[in-house]
């Protein structure tokens, strides 16, 4: 593939979900590596976290994968340097944001979910398009299985959107054994009908407590 | 004769001249050096990329300007979120619209609202919406040709009073007093042409803008979501409404009944 110099990406495949609630976020991401109909790893993890409040979970080209979360993670450590704390998450957000688009004109191959609590302890996730355009939701899912999972955690999870005026209450209204379940749940529905999602799916917990994490079986075929 | 791969890295130094300007010292902007290296069609290649699919709409009345953007998104014929932001503040006396690439809109935004308060802080007074619109233009037409999806507008009132600027990714800018932009424009202009008197008050401003919108949503399968409207006055902007578009159409067009006009009655149980 790389042969030809007008098409240097490859399609890893994969799928990463992530829910916000009130004093949580899940993000979770399968743990398979695919090119066109191989299998190369079934223990690849998708995960990175980023700082103790927020985790980034990609899906894509992997090879740009890796770069990205090197990258972020060097810019985390001079932000650490420089002012002597942890950046927030919506900070890192916007540092993903940017460091995206710097990159507009040969994109980084990836589709990213940004999880973790704000200033306030409120769970928050952030999802991106390839070149940088984020945008905070309550849920999201990005990936190959992300057009299978979507229109459940819709069904489940939808709230009312932000820009209404008078505004509407807009949390979450699961608890934490909840949400996990529903991803679970999800991650297994997907895996049924998209041939680039199994293996195993890795959840992230985030809550006040810290970060806690969990592997899930899921079909391997 | 210079083969056309110089020209063309010739063509992005120069664009990056205009932007690598110390007093900023915002860091690199994106490097238009690597287009030659995967080929200017590799961003086309990303079907998946965030388009705002978009109603958007400006217009100067008596009273200030009202904004009104709907607030979907798409990538290809997916809906990839139903709550965008695509009017922006870019400080409190001033709106930016989003129409086209949402990355490319949300980045130029934030870094014009990052020029705006530089200007404020070099020269001891807010920057015009003249001065505003130039330093996005300038900056979209160094970019020409690149594939950047810009369309916006810029609303604000400034020491002239009221102003509009349609400002779009081909360099062009457009000083004007009625502006739709976006899949959805047809249907708003058609709406927003017909209602629009200079002398309405605020409401009823807002209530055509908000109608202008909903109309676009009606019929463009690109646009929906939830129909805001900004109000800017010489104090600044306000947010009239935010609206669920689903909404709005059983407000404007309520169910009536239908007459009956044969009712069946049960056969009597000969």
């Amino acid at each position: 593939m790389a042969l030809r110099r007008d098409w240097v990406y490859e399609n890893n495949g994969g799928t990463c979900v992530a829910i916000a609630g009130s004093d949580y976020c899940v993000i979770a991401a399968d743990t398979r590596l695919s090119v066109g109909y191989s299998i190369y790893t079934r223990e690849f993890s998708k995960i990175c976290n980023l700082a103790d409040k927020c985790v980034l979970a990609t899906s894509g080209f992997q090879g740009d994968m890796k770069a990205l979360q090197k990258n972020l993670a060097a810019r985390h450590l001079i932000y650490q340097h420089q002012h002597n704390k942890q950046m927030s998450c919506p900070a890192m957000a916007q540092l993903l944001s940017n460091t995206l688009y710097y990159k507009r004109f040969f994109p980084y191959y990836t589709f990213n979910i940004l999880g973790g609590l704000d200033s306030d302890g409120k769970g928050c996730v952030f999802t991106y398009d390839a070149v940088g355009s984020y945008e905070r939701v309550g849920y999201s899912a990005q990936g190959t299985g992300a057009g299978l999972i979507i229109p459940v955690l819709d069904n489940q999870l939808k709230s009312p959107s932000p820009l209404l005026l008078p505004a509407k209450d807009a949390v979450t209204p699961l608890s934490e054994a909840e949400a996990v379940d529903l991803v679970k749940d999800v991650f297994a529905s997907a895996t049924e009908r998209d041939i680039y999602t199994g293996d195993k799916v890795e959840i992230v917990v985030i809550n006040a407590s810290g970060i806690r994490q969990e592997l899930m079986e899921l079909r391997k075929d | 004769m210079r083969p056309s791969w110089r020209m063309r890295t010739a063509c992005g130094r120069r664009a990056g001249d205009t932007l690598f300007d110390s007093r900023l010292a915002l860091g690199n902007f994106p490097s238009t050096f690597e287009i030659k290296r995967v080929g200017s069609n590799s961003v086309e290649a990303f079907e998946k990329l965030k388009l705002l699919s978009r109603a958007t709409l400006a217009f100067i009345f008596k009273e200030g300007v009202i904004v009104a953007a709907d607030s979907r998104a798409s990538m290809g014929g997916y809906i990839s979120s139903q709550s965008v932001k695509k009017i922006i503040e870019i400080n409190p006396y001033m709106l930016g619209t989003m129409a086209g690439g949402a990355a490319d809109c949300q980045f130029w935004h934030r870094n014009l609202g990052i020029k705006c308060r530089l200007h404020e802080l070099a020269n001891k007074r807010r920057i015009s919406v003249t001065g505003a619109s130039k330093l996005l233009s300038n900056i979209l037409y160094s970019y020409r040709g690149m594939g950047l999806s810009v369309g916006t507008m810029i609303a604000g009132w400034d020491e002239k009073g009221p102003g509009l600027y349609y400002v779009d990714s081909e360099g062009g800018r457009l000083k004007g007093t009625r502006f739709s932009v976006g899949s959805g424009s047809p249907y708003a202009y058609g709406v927003l042409d017909n209602g629009y008197r200079f002398d309405m008050t605020v409401e009823e401003a807002a209530e055509l803008a908000r109608r202008a919108i909903y109309h676009a949503t009606f019929r463009d399968g690109a646009s929906g979501g939830v129909a805001s409207v900004y109000y800017v006055g010489p104090d600044g902007w306000k947010k009239m409404s935010g609206d669920d578009v689903g909404e709005l159409h059983y407000k404007y067009y309520p169910v009536v009944p239908t007459p009956i006009e044969q009712e069946m009655v049960d056969a009597p149980a000969a």
